[in-house]
């Protein structure tokens, strides 16, 4: 009745399990970027090229700006390409980055219902929308998870003497998630969002929204790639990194960005200095 | 209905095509369940058999705990799993955040209390009907722990299978852990929360559909194991 089972060999084969499981590729980088740059397709598009050419794989984990910055913090990524230059500067200033460079743009739309309660379609003036919007108290569906995205719509509501803070609870709704979810809340309850042109061009369950308000300048998305300091984490792969950052800079890497496209629609403008 | 069709025939064509993308998202899968669900049971059930049969003062105080660890939250673990694993948390030095590792090590962390807390009743069962005979034929603590084990295996395995089946479906702890990373930490679950993410519900769902179906194989391949070792140990 008594089976004799070794434990210790069991344990064994556990161990070498976890440990061969462990054993990964040697030539890879982990990049902190954005959910606009995983959503929309940019990067499925754009990786294997690098891959292809350099041998080197890309691990992306897509977060919000501010957690993917949180995240390089914290030295679990080697590269950061994230969307929000303020946020950017102040990283680099506290010593987390080596160098910023800007690699491409897109800009920022305001999706809303066909039947727009709040009467802004077709508007090019981005803060004045906002306005009307507080006014008429109609559903806005915010990203509230401190993102690139995020923090554009909270310089927009500032710059258009809104508190959004004060319809908390009734028309200003954060879903505290990324802009794919942020953009099924407002589908689903058809209200106004704030999202990236990338994500909205990729989204399909669109409902009803429609973009209502776009062009205006105040709307311009800026994305920047930073390498990880090597000073303050001492494990950065610095050469491979920075191999990356060279070639999205690069005549092929900005070529390669700007040839995206769904259906006819270009999603990002390539625009590193030369 | 015309989503839950259009998912129905997504799911089916992916199925059907053996989309290569999938099959590095289900093998993923199972690869991190299974060696999560190995772990467990090489923790979990020596434990349960132990607390079962081992009369320690502060015992009920564990089964308690134990009980209670059952309902972890898996963000939480997640959570937990990635502060000791990051590079600025006590074991990043071995650079493990956003590997299949850290994958199985957080699903391992939400499925022991489970696998141990209903192996301790299943166990304690048998122990309460068996004890006086088994204490009669000299058995210690320990012999007895592994006999109760060895009896009762068929609804111990019915135990593991559920444990995996909480493993295979987990998605808040994964994510965190794994980062969702394309061929490397994708799983069913997180690539589920991806298309969602990105509207397309119809795939989503399909992946959904293709995922109860493997936890639905797992299960039936099981049963068809124990009902032939039924056929043969009795």
């Amino acid at each position: 009745m008594l089976k004799n089972i070794s434990f210790k060999n069991i344990y064994l084969c556990l161990f070498l399990l976890i440990v061969m499981s462990a054993q990964a590729q040697d030539k890879f980088i982990t990049v902190a970027s954005t959910t606009s740059t995983e959503q929309s397709g940019l990067f499925k598009h754009l990786l294997p090229m690098f891959e292809k050419k350099s041998g080197i794989q890309v691990r992306v984990v897509a977060l919000g700006t501010g957690q993917a910055l949180d995240m390089a913090r914290r030295g679990d990524a080697d590269v950061v390409f994230v969307h929000d230059k303020d946020a950017e500067e102040k990283f680099l200033a506290d010593g987390f980055g080596v160098r910023r460079f800007e690699v491409m743009y897109n800009d920022f739309v305001l999706v809303g219902p066909k039947s727009d309660a709040a009467r802004i379609a077709g508007s090019k003036d981005i803060i004045a929308a906002y306005k009307k919007l507080a006014d008429a108290k109609t559903p806005f569906t915010s990203r509230g998870d401190k993102s690139g995205t995020h923090a554009a719509e909270i310089r927009l509501w500032k710059a258009a003497n809104v508190d959004p803070q004060s319809g908390k609870g009734s028309w200003y709704r954060e879903t505290g998630s990324g802009m794919g979810p942020t953009l099924n809340t407002a589908s689903a309850m058809n209200a106004y969002a704030f999202t990236d042109r990338g994500t909205w061009l990729a989204f399909k369950n669109r409902g009803e929204l429609v973009i209502v308000v776009e062009g205006d300048q105040r709307l311009f998305n800026q994305y920047g790639v930073m390498l990880v300091n090597p000073a303050k984490h001492a494990h950065v792969k610095k050469e491979l990194g920075q191999a990356f950052i060279d070639w999205l800079v690069s005549a092929e890497g900005q070529q390669t960005i700007a040839s995206y496209k769904i259906g006819s629609d270009q999603l990002f403008f390539s625009n590193a200095k030369k | 209905m015309n989503d839950l069709s259009q998912a129905l025939a997504a799911a089916t064509h992916l199925v059907v095509s053996a989309d290569a993308n999938l099959l590095v998202i289900v093998s993923r899968s199972l690869q991190v369940s299974f060696a999560a669900v190995l772990i467990a049971a090489a923790i979990g059930l020596p434990a349960g058999a132990i607390l079962a049969t081992t009369r320690i003062p502060g015992r009920q105080a564990v089964v308690a705990l134990l009980n209670a660890l059952m309902g972890l939250p898996p963000v939480v673990v997640g959570l937990l799993v990635y502060l000791l694993l990051s590079r600025a948390g006590p074991l990043g030095e071995l650079g493990l955040l956003f590997t299949p590792t850290a994958m199985i090590i957080a699903q391992a962390v939400l499925i022991t209390p489970i696998v141990a807390a209903l192996s301790r009743q299943v166990i304690e069962d048998a122990w309460r009907e068996y004890e006086e005979q088994l204490r009669s034929l000299g058995a210690g603590t320990m012999a007895a722990a592994i006999t109760l084990l060895w009896d009762t295996r068929f609804a111990l395995a019915t135990v593991v299978l559920a444990g995996f089946g909480r493993a295979a479906a987990e998605v808040g702890a994964v994510m965190i852990v794994g980062g969702n990373i394309d061929g490397v930490t994708r799983v069913m679950t997180t690539a589920i929360a991806l298309e969602t993410s990105k509207g397309d519900l119809p795939l989503a769902l399909a992946l959904g559909i293709v995922l109860v179906a493997i936890i639905l194989s797992v299960n039936l391949l099981a049963h068809w194991v124990k009902l032939i070792a039924q056929r043969h140990y009795g």
